[in-house]
C-alpha cells in the first residue's frame, strides 16, 4: 500500500473512532458521572441516524416514490440533521426515564435494552417510516459540493473532531459545574439531606437526556458518514457494548478516558483484522466474531483488574467537592 | 384464539425454564444476569453437538420416538447438555462473579460483567456453529393433532409442556423438601442472616449457578425441538425473561414461573393483530406497565 | 471461667470508628447486659463479636481460642450464636424450617434440639407450619431465638429482643431468656430496656460514645444513682 493509501485508511479509522468518541462521551455522562446504567445505546445510535437521515434528505420522487418509503423529508441541512437527532433522543431518553430512574439501576438497564430492540424492530418492519430493512441511502454530506469526493474524508474528519471537542468542552463545563457535583454525589449516593427524592428524579433525568442527546449526534454523524443505513447496524454488539467496553478501558467518569478509550479499542478492533489473513479458510468467515470474542475478553479481563480503566477518574473533581 | 392460547403456553413454559432460573439468581446475588438467555443457548447447542456429532459417532439410533420428531439421542443429550451447562455456570461464578464479589464491586458491575459473557457465549456459538438457523433433525414437522375447538397441537408441543411440568415439578420438592433447597429459599430471603445462621452461602451459590443453568439448558433445547437454533435465541427470550421474573416478584420461583405463562400466552395472542416479530416489543411494553404499577411484581418479592 | 472476652477493640464502618478500646467479657452461665444510649455502639459490638465487622485492632476470644476475624460461619460452628436485632428470620419459610436453618451445619435434622425447643415455646409448635412472614413481632422474636438456639450454643449473642414488643410480651420474652439461661447458655444482651435486662443480669457494662464508661453486677447497676439518672431515665 502505497502512502496515500495508509493515510486515507487511518483518516477513515480516526473518523470512526471520532464519532465513537462521540458516544462514549455520552455514556460517560450517564454512568461516568451518574451512575445510570444505559445498555441500550444502539437505540439511540439507530434514532439519531434515522431522524437526521429524514431531516436531511428530501421526499423521493417519481419512479423512486415507488421504491423507497419514508416517513417524511424535509431536504434541510447536516447542522439541522444533527440539532434534530439530539432532540429527538433527548425526548425518547425522557420517556424511558419516568418508569425507570426511580427503580433500582438494573431496571433502567433491562428498559434501555427493550427500548434499543424495540427501536429497531420499528425500523425494520414499518416500511412506511424509513424503508423497512432496506433503510435509506443517499445522505447528503455536509460541503460536499465544494470538495473532490477523493478527499472528502479530510474535511469529514475535521467536522467529527470538531463535534467531538464542542461536546467535551460542553460536558467538562457541565461536570465542574454545582449541577456536576450534584450528579456525582447521586452516583455515590451521597446525596445531602437537604436533597428530595424528586430533586435527585430530576437530576438523574437531567443526566440522562443530555448523554442520549449526544448519543443522537453521533448517530447522526455515523449516517452522514457512511451515507446509508438500515436496521441490522444498530445491534447491541457494534451499537451498545463496543461503546461500553471503549469506556471502561479509557477510564469512566474521565471525559479523556473516554475518548482515548474509543480510539484504542476501535483501533485494536481495526487492528486484530489482519487476524483475518492467519486463519485457515474455512475460519475466514468467521473471524469478526473470534475478534469479538477477545473484545467481551477484555471488557472482563478490564472489570476483574482494572476497573478505573487507563487513565481512571480525574481527582480534579473530587478536589472541588471537598 | 384458542390455539395461539395453546401455543402461548406452550412458548410461556419454556420461558418459564428460564425464568426460574433467572429469578433464583437474582433472588440470591441481587444483580441482574443479562446471560440467563444466552446460557438456553449454549445448552440448545451443546444438545445440538450430542445428537448431530458424537452420538451418530457412537452410533447411537435417531429413529423418531413413536410420534414425536426426536429420538434416543435426544433423551440422553438432555442430562449430558444439563450438566455441562451447570457446570458453565459454576465455573463462570468462579472464574467472573465471586472476584468481582470479594472486590466488593457493585451489583451494576456484575450485571456488566454479565453483559460480557453473555457476548461472549454468542461468539463460541458463532465461531462454531456459524450465524444461520439449524435444526435438530431436518425434515417435515409431524402432522399436528387436532384437539376440540379446532386447536392444532404438535406431539412435540405436548412432549415440550410435560418435560416443563416434570422439571418444575422436580425443582418444587427440591426446594420444599431437601436441605439444600430449602437452605436456598433461606439464602434469597436474606444471604446475611443465612451466614450468621452458619449456611455455607458459598455451596448455596454454586447450587443455584447449577440449577439455573441446568434449567436454561432444558428451556434451550426445547425451544430448539419446537422452532430452531440460532446463536441470537438467547438474547432473544432476555426481554420476556426479565419481564416474566418482574412480573412475579424477583426471587419468587412460582411468580416467576406464573410470569412467564402469562408472557408466553401474550406474546403469542399479540400475533393475531401484530407482525409475529414484534413478540418482545410486547413483552417489552408489559415490563413497562409493571414497572409503573407494580414494581414488586404481583406476587410480591424484591425492588 | 471466661467464655467470652473481647480486649480493646476499636472498630466501626469504614473510615468511621464506632468503638473505641473497648473490652467485655461473659463467663460461663452468665447473663451480660450492655446498655447505654443509641449510638453508644452496642450492636456494632455484637457485630463485631460475631465476625460481621473486622476490627481494626484488639481481639476477640471464645473458650480461650482467638475468634477475631473469623466468618461467622465459622463462629456459629464454635458454639456460639446470635440474634440480630432486625431482619432476624427467613420470612418465606415456615416456622419448623427456620429452625431447621439454624441447624444447617449439622449432618442431621438435630430431632432432640427441635423437640426441645417446642417445649420451650410451645406456641411455635402449634403454628410450625405457617411461614414466620405472617407472624406477629412476637413470635418472630421465638422463632429467631429458637434458630439460634439449634446448634446447642454455649453463647447467645442478643441484640435488643424486646424492641417494639407489646408490654405483655417483654415479660415473656424476659422469662424465656431465663429459662435459655438457666440450661447453661450464656448471654449477652444488648438492650434499650435497660431496667428489666439488668434485673435479670449477672453483671452490665454501660457503653457511652463506643467507649466503655461502667461495669458492675447487674444488682449494682440498677442501685447506682448516677447510672439511673443517665442511662436509665431517672
Amino acid at each position: 500500500m502505497e502512502i496515500g493509501g495508509i493515510v486515507a485508511y487511518l483518516v477513515s479509522l480516526a473518523i470512526l473512532a471520532g464519532i465513537y468518541a462521540v458516544f462514549t462521551l455520552g455514556l460517560n455522562i450517564q454512568w461516568g458521572y451518574t451512575g445510570l446504567f444505559n445498555i441500550g445505546i444502539a437505540g439511540f445510535f439507530c434514532i439519531g441516524a434515522y431522524a437526521s437521515a429524514l431531516i436531511t434528505t428530501p421526499m423521493p420522487t417519481g419512479i423512486y416514490a415507488q421504491y423507497v418509503h419514508q416517513i417524511f423529508g424535509w431536504n434541510l441541512p447536516f447542522v439541522f440533521g444533527i440539532l434534530g437527532a439530539a432532540l429527538v433522543c433527548g425526548f425518547i431518553a425522557f420517556l424511558i426515564g419516568i418508569p425507570t430512574l426511580r427503580l433500582r439501576e438494573d431496571y433502567l438497564a433491562i428498559a434501555t435494552i427493550g427500548i434499543a430492540e424495540t427501536i429497531r424492530l420499528v425500523f425494520n418492519n414499518e416500511q412506511w417510516l424509513a424503508n423497512g430493512p432496506r433503510g435509506l441511502m443517499g445522505l447528503p454530506q455536509p460541503l460536499q459540493e465544494w470538495i473532490d469526493p477523493k478527499h472528502y474524508n479530510y474535511i469529514y474528519l475535521v467536522i467529527v473532531l470538531l463535534i467531538m471537542v464542542i461536546v467535551y468542552l460542553l460536558i467538562e463545563r457541565g461536570i465542574r459545574s454545582p449541577w456536576g457535583r450534584v450528579l456525582r454525589a447521586i452516583r455515590e449516593d451521597e446525596v445531602s439531606a437537604t436533597m428530595s427524592g424528586k430533586d435527585i428524579f430530576h437530576f438523574k433525568m437531567q443526566s440522562l437526556i443530555f448523554g442520549s442527546m449526544v448519543m443522537g449526534i453521533g448517530g447522526a454523524l455515523y449516517a452522514h458518514y457512511t451515507k446509508a443505513i438500515s436496521p441490522d447496524v444498530f445491534t447491541p454488539l457494534y451499537g451498545t457494548f463496543i461503546i461500553w467496553v471503549m469506556l471502561m478501558v479509557g477510564g469512566s467518569g474521565n471525559n479523556k478516558g473516554a475518548i482515548l478509550g474509543a480510539f484504542v479499542v476501535w483501533g485494536i478492533w481495526t487492528g486484530t483484522n489482519f487476524m483475518t489473513d492467519l486463519l485457515p479458510y474455512t475460519l475466514k468467515a468467521r473471524a469478526p466474531y473470534i475478534r469479538f470474542l477477545l473484545i467481551g475478553i477484555l471488557l472482563e479481563v478490564i472489570l476483574i483488574y482494572r476497573p478505573q480503566g487507563l487513565l481512571g477518574e480525574e481527582k480534579k473533581i473530587s478536589k472541588m467537592i471537598d | 384464539m384458542a390455539e395461539l392460547f395453546v401455543y402461548g403456553i406452550v412458548l410461556g413454559s419454556i420461558i418459564a425454564l428460564g425464568s426460574i432460573g433467572l429469578t433464583l439468581v437474582f433472588g440470591i446475588l441481587r444483580f441482574a444476569n443479562f446471560a440467563h438467555g444466552d446460557l438456553m443457548t449454549a445448552g440448545a447447542y451443546v444438545a445440538l453437538f450430542l445428537v448431530t456429532d458424537l452420538f451418530r459417532w457412537l452410533g447411537i439410533s435417531n429413529e423418531n420416538l413413536g410420534p414425536l420428531s426426536l429420538g434416543w439421542r435426544m433423551v440422553f443429550a438432555f442430562p449430558i447438555s444439563m450438566i455441562t451447562i451447570a457446570v458453565l455456570a459454576i465455573l463462570l461464578d468462579y472464574i467472573l462473579y465471586q472476584p468481582l464479589r470479594r472486590k466488593r464491586s457493585s451489583t451494576v458491575v456484575l450485571a456488566m460483567a454479565s453483559l460480557g459473557t453473555s457476548f461472549i457465549i454468542q461468539m463460541i456459538v458463532l465461531i462454531l456453529w456459524g450465524g444461520d438457523s439449524l435444526f435438530y433433525k431436518p425434515g417435515i414437522l409431524r402432522p399436528a393433532l387436532e384437539l376440540s375447538f379446532g386447536i392444532k397441537i404438535r406431539p412435540d408441543q405436548i412432549f415440550i409442556i410435560l418435560v416443563v411440568l416434570f422439571s418444575i415439578t422436580a425443582l418444587h420438592f427440591f426446594l420444599k423438601y431437601t436441605k439444600m433447597g430449602k437452605a436456598m429459599r433461606a439464602t434469597a430471603d436474606n444471604p446475611e442472616l443465612a451466614r450468621i445462621t452458619g449456611i455455607d452461602t458459598g455451596r448455596i451459590i454454586q447450587w443455584t449457578w447449577g440449577i439455573g443453568g441446568a434449567m436454561a439448558a432444558i428451556g434451550g433445547i426445547l425451544y430448539g425441538i419446537d422452532v430452531q437454533l440460532h446463536p441470537g435465541m438467547g438474547w432473544g427470550f432476555l426481554l420476556p425473561l426479565f419481564a416474566a421474573t418482574i412480573l412475579g416478584g424477583i426471587g419468587n420461583m412460582y411468580g416467576a414461573l406464573i410470569g412467564a405463562l402469562v408472557m408466553g400466552v401474550v406474546q403469542q395472542l399479540s400475533t393475531a393483530y401484530l407482525l409475529p416479530t414484534y413478540k418482545s416489543a410486547i413483552a417489552f411494553i408489559i415490563m413497562i406497565l409493571i414497572l409503573l404499577i407494580r414494581p414488586q411484581g404481583i406476587f410480591g418479592g424484591r425492588t | 471461667m471466661s467464655l467470652l472476652k473481647v480486649t480493646n477493640i476499636i472498630a466501626g464502618y469504614g473510615e468511621t470508628e464506632i468503638l473505641q478500646n473497648v473490652s467485655v467479657e461473659v463467663l460461663e452461665r452468665e447473663i451480660v447486659s450492655i446498655i447505654g444510649p443509641n449510638g453508644a455502639g452496642k450492636s456494632t459490638l455484637l457485630k463485631t463479636i460475631f465476625g460481621l465487622l473486622t476490627p481494626k485492632k484488639g481481639s476477640v476470644k471464645f473458650q480461650d481460642e482467638e475468634i477475631t476475624g473469623l466468618s461467622p460461619d465459622r463462629i456459629v460452628s464454635r458454639g456460639m450464636g446470635y440474634v440480630p436485632q432486625v431482619e432476624n428470620v427467613f420470612p418465606s419459610l415456615t416456622i419448623h424450617e427456620n429452625l431447621e436453618m439454624g441447624a444447617f451445619i449439622r449432618k442431621d435434622v438435630y430431632q432432640p434440639k427441635l423437640d426441645e425447643i417446642y417445649s420451650l415455646f410451645p406456641m411455635l409448635l402449634k403454628r410450625q407450619t405457617e411461614k414466620v412472614g405472617r407472624l406477629s413481632g412476637g413470635m418472630r422474636q421465638m422463632v429467631a431465638m429458637g434458630r439460634a438456639l439449634m446448634l446447642d450454643p454455649k453463647a447467645l449473642l442478643l441484640d435488643e429482643p424486646t424492641a417494639s414488643l407489646a408490654p405483655l410480651l417483654v415479660g415473656v420474652i424476659f422469662e424465656k431468656i431465663m429459662e435459655i439461661n438457666r440450661t447453661g447458655v450464656a448471654m449477652m444482651i444488648v438492650e434499650q430496656n435497660a431496667r428489666e435486662t439488668l434485673k435479670i443480669s449477672d453483671r452490665g457494662y454501660v457503653l457511652a460514645m463506643g467507649r466503655k464508661v461502667f461495669e458492675d453486677t447487674g444488682e449494682a447497676l440498677l442501685k447506682n444513682e448516677e447510672i439511673g439518672k443517665l442511662y436509665l431515665g431517672g
